[in-house]
């Protein structure tokens, strides 16, 4: 049977496929590759959002994580993004929580505040 | 609410914040009195006033001798002075009822006869006359009706301009005031009025005109004469996209069939295509496929490429329709002092002022209120950018620099605009209360682009929070949830 | 007298950025960028989910890290711009336009050239006429997108989506992560019209269901959004009736198309092209108009800012170049056009001179095609070129960057694309 994957790693969406013996095909470039070697044990994704700034009246300031993270815990990153605020300025890749649980994966800025 | 706490007894209070309603509260401000008028939505004209074909018809339609024949008469010879006194956007067009066949034209030659006993200008014009009037019109359009009073009025800015001009005069409005229960005091023989957010108002004297409401309420406290079945109209409104597709407001002869439906500019050059004529039970302002099909197919009789790319909106109103066949207006015999203004459907817009100034003066006829000498018919003027030239453009803009920041980029709208409708008397409340006024959100984007720039104005000018702000009623608050908490 | 400028970018976003870096690159100094908001960027300043920059810088950046990178540019080089200003109108023989804020008031600028980035809307409730009420709670994804990135704020917390174009699949997994229950997404369309790793990132990540063939036949609600009816459709995307159902939801987000925002270059004049509604522009962007160049989405919708980038750079350059050494001699004018497999295609014409070289075309296919042949031919319909291309879909874009075209020896040019 087999599985397909479409690779998110770019916009192209290549379907890539593996079969029972766990043998790779369709990918065209090492990411893609990668990418479903990732998705077969342990998924990840990039995860974006905004974290409140506490000293502007109603600013948000974007973060993302610094590289992606485990599916798995992209719900209770959420949740601790709901709960922290920061204070401006911030510039730009300031770290904003730094080794969220354990992952060696920081919260980082993708904005400049003033 | 402090207005009645202190059991404050007004002279009068009007139920319904539509164009009727908004109209006898202004003429009733040539009058030292106390008056209020209870709106159960948060802005007035929401229902019936808000969603029609916006023309000031020239009364050759309505039968001779009936209500709807007198108001309507008087009402299109006064709205032109009105509008100008309350500086409403009014643009005298004339209209077209146009007529396909030789039956056509013995309908149109009767209603020529018509509008004479009404005594309304209306002349029968032959083929040529009326394809050099409107070229873009079929070649299979032969005869026409020219009214050349007909008129088309923003219906949003003249209702707003009837409150405002009352309120300047010193009528109190009460938005959100859904009235629930009247009773009247058979002793003093005053009203007592009760509204869903348990306020309790008295009054000396009162109106009804609550429109699709108007047997519900009157229902109230008596037996209403006449039942109101709703009847929906849908309409399709297109983009500003060419001044000179259309100029007339042009009808369809009346046949067994129906009235056909009419295709009119409107005051901001939009184009407006409808309505439909259709039974409801119950306030309905959806629209349906089907219907707007349907609108599309027999407007092509008249022109026969609409250009439907340029469609913005589509929406419908419901009328007020009661089993009689004419407008109610008149004093209860039962109830002194209760007035029913009922059954105000088409031609009521361009009766409203007509029917405003008689209903007052009914009321001043019982009460005998002294004139109030402070009266003042004009409105102070809403500043329109398009009417000014560069230089007094940078001059306003010095003086407030709110004026150069363009808010709505479809419509033209600037901030200064904004904050002015908002601190207006009957000044704007929410979202659509913004668009009504001023257009803001009107445009071809629909608001896409300023309605969160609207939204920030409205909470800086109001002091609240930007989640209270509301599109329409309590409820339709727009940002509902804070995604960081508070 | 009127202030006077040799290029006037009309618009801050990604395409009136890279515009502006390009043609400062290319030697312009005298550059004034005009946009309406308050902050440089456009809708990047909003897109806060990552995926941008690809194409163009080979790393993944999210919208504000993209912008940023412009507006960095920007700022370093002390380029002009002008912020909360609309420009009101252009007049073309003039060769000026007029604009306000609060600043200066209302003013007249003189240009040598002008670049029109005004970049697009989205489509509305009202212009695809859906039929029932109007109540709060029906939000363009974009204006819904603003009010949570930008204000912090939910819209609502049970959403349904009509539409599969990507902001619409962003916003789905966007809301879900804030919390709110996504209850499903309908497009009219056999296909999905977003990009398929946002299907799978955005939807299938968070079992949110795709119906395909499928719409939104009804509004609910008269205040606030009660509900929406949702109706199978058939071949002619006519809904099917007895396939009706009733979805309970305080929020329906519209992703069903972006259209050029080009209402003020229609209005003074320049030449539409029906089929994007943007301009019509020869091979170096040039709209119909004397020095008005038109680029990225206020000319045609593209799917990704890179793009947008690589055209812009393209009218940049050749903005530049117009201002520094006035127009070359062209000898004639090709016209194209395309086969019925494609919507569209730019550009529209092409003026033959002598130092003439690569020609970019842009293009979007009207079905899927997973091998297709793209074929260049004369007005004999002999091929004069020709490419393979596999998995073309509507929703995404095809640029080509073509060289050669012995354009000297023909008088029209004909685009076909082929199924294999």
């Amino acid at each position: 049977m087999g599985k397909e994957f479409i690779c998110i790693v770019c916009p192209k969406g290549c379907r890539i496929k593996v079969d029972d013996n766990e043998n790779i095909t369709g990918y065209t470039c090492l990411r893609g590759l990668n990418y479903v070697k990732e998705e077969l044990t342990c998924p990840k994704r990039m995860l974006t959002s905004t974290v409140k700034v506490s000293n502007r009246k109603d600013t948000y300031v974007s973060v993302k994580t610094s590289s992606s993270i485990s599916k798995d815990l992209l719900l209770d990153v959420m949740k601790e993004l709901k709960k922290i605020r920061v204070e401006a300025p911030i510039s730009m890749h300031q770290v904003l929580i730094k080794n969220i649980f354990n992952t060696d994966i920081d919260i980082i800025s993708t904005k400049e505040v003033k | 609410m402090s207005l009645n706490k202190n059991k404050n007894i007004f002279d009068c209070l009007i139920i319904g914040g539509g164009v009727i309603g908004c109209s006898i509260a202004r003429y009733l401000s040539r009058f030292k009195l106390n008056a209020i008028l209870l709106e159960k939505h948060s802005d007035v004209c929401e229902e019936v006033s808000s969603a029609n074909s916006a023309i000031v018809h020239s009364g050759y339609d309505p039968k001779p001798g009936t209500l709807k024949a007198k108001f309507n008469v008087l009402g299109n010879k006064m709205m032109e002075q009105v509008c100008k006194e309350l500086d409403v956007p009014y643009i005298k067009n004339g209209s077209l009822t146009i007529g396909f066949n030789e039956d056509d034209k013995l309908t149109l030659l009767d209603l020529v006869e018509r509008a004479k006993k009404n005594g309304v200008d209306a002349r029968f014009i032959e083929k040529e006359e009326l394809h050099e009037l409107e070229p873009i019109l079929n070649e299979e359009c032969k005869y026409a009706l020219l009214a050349k009073d007909s008129a088309i009025v923003s219906p949003f800015e003249l209702t707003v301009g009837f409150m405002e001009n009352a309120m300047d005069n010193g009528i109190n409005l009460a938005l959100n005031s859904e009235v629930i229960n009247i009773k009247r005091d058979e002793e003093t023989g005053l009203y007592h009025v009760y509204t869903k957010n348990n306020d309790e108002y008295i009054t000396k004297s009162l109106v009804n005109a609550t429109g699709l409401y108007s047997d519900k309420i009157t229902s109230l406290i008596e037996k209403p004469k006449y039942e109101i079945i709703p009847r929906k109209g849908e309409y399709i409104l297109l983009d500003h996209f060419n001044q000179n597709f259309v100029k007339h407001t042009l009808f369809m002869c009346p046949t067994k069939v129906g009235k056909g439906v009419l295709v009119s500019p409107t005051t901001s050059f939009n184009y407006i295509v409808g309505p439909s004529n259709e039974l409801t039970s119950i306030y309905d302002t959806s629209t349906d496929s089907f219907t707007l099909n349907e609108i599309k197919k027999v407007a092509s009789k008249l022109i026969k490429n609409i250009p439907y790319g340029e469609v913005i909106r589509t929406f419908a109103g419901t009328r007020p329709n009661p089993d009689i066949d004419d407008f109610i207006i008149e004093e209860s015999k039962e109830n002194p002092l209760f007035f029913n203004v009922g059954g105000i459907m088409s031609p009521g817009l361009a009766s409203s002022p007509a029917i405003g100034e008689y209903v007052s003066n009914l009321i001043q006829a019982k009460l005998n209120f002294e004139q109030n000498k402070n009266y003042n018919p004009e409105r102070r003027k809403v500043l329109k950018l398009s009417s000014l030239g560069k230089e007094q453009y940078n001059e306003l803009i010095k003086k407030n620099p709110a004026y150069g920041h363009i808010i709505c980029r479809c419509e033209k709208v600037s901030e200064g605009e904004i904050i002015d409708s908002i601190h207006r008397n009957c000044g704007a409340r929410t979202i659509k209360g913004i668009k009504k006024r001023l257009r803001a959100g009107f445009g071809k984007c629909q608001g896409c682009f300023c309605q969160d720039e609207v939204l920030k104005i409205l909470a800086r000018e109001l002091n609240v929070n930007i989640n209270q702000i509301c599109y329409k009623d309590e409820g339709s608050e727009i940002l509902k949830y804070p995604s960081k908490g508070e | 007298m009127n202030k006077q400028v040799d290029l006037v970018i009309i618009g801050g976003g990604s395409a009136g950025l890279s515009a502006a870096k390009s043609a400062y690159e290319n030697g312009i100094r005298d550059i004034l960028i005009i946009e309406r908001s308050s902050e440089l960027g456009g809708i990047l300043n909003q897109c806060i989910h990552n995926g941008f920059g690809l194409h163009k810088f080979k790393e993944e950046l999210t919208g504000p890290e993209y912008a940023y990178k412009y507006i960095s540019f920007i700022k370093e080089k002390n380029i002009p711009y002008l912020l909360d200003t609309l420009v009101y109108s252009i007049s073309s023989k003039a060769k000026e336009i007029t604009y306000s804020n609060s600043e200066e008031g209302y003013r007249t600028l003189n240009y040598k050239a002008l670049i029109f980035a005004a970049g697009c809307n989205e489509r509305t409730q009202g212009q695809i006429m859906i039929p029932g009420e109007r109540p709060n709670g029906v939000f363009t994804a974009g204006l819904a997108q603003r009010y949570l990135n930008i204000d912090g704020y939910l819209v609502g917390k049970n959403v349904y989506i009509l539409g599969s174009g990507d902001i619409g699949l962003i916003m789905a997994r966007r809301m879900k992560l804030e919390g709110a229950n996504v209850i499903g997404v309908s497009e009219i369309m056999p296909y999905s019209n977003g990009l398929n790793r946002n299907i799978v990132q955005c939807l299938n990540d968070f079992n949110i269901p795709l119906r395909l063939h499928n719409t939104v036949t009804k509004i609910h609600g008269i205040n606030q959004l009660e509900g929406i009816t949702i109706s199978d459709v058939d071949d002619n995307l006519i809904p099917i009736k007895g396939s009706e159902q009733f979805i309970k939801c305080d929020t329906l987000l519209l992703s069903i198309g972006l259209y050029p925002f080009n209402a003020m270059l229609k209005n003074c004049g320049a030449k539409v092209n029906l089929e994007t509604k943007g301009a019509y522009v020869d091979q170096n962007l040039e709209t119909s108009l004397d020095s008005i160049f038109s680029c990225g989405n206020v000319l045609h919708v593209h799917d990704l800012v890179d793009y947008v980038s690589l055209e812009s750079e393209l009218a940049g350059k050749n903005a530049a170049n117009l201002i520094l050494n006035g127009r070359e001699k062209y000898d004639k004018v090709i016209l194209t056009s395309h086969n019925e497999n494609m919507s569209y295609l730019l550009p529209n014409e092409i003026k033959v001179y002598e130092s003439l070289e690569n020609i970019l075309f842009s293009f979007r296919v009207k079905k899927p095609i997973s091998r297709a042949e793209i074929l260049f031919k004369d007005e004999n319909d002999k091929v004069i070129k020709k490419f393979n291309k596999a998995d073309l879909l509507p929703s995404e874009m095809v640029q080509l960057n073509v060289n050669n075209l012995p354009l000297n020896e023909i008088n029209q040019l004909k685009v076909e694309v082929r199924a294999l």
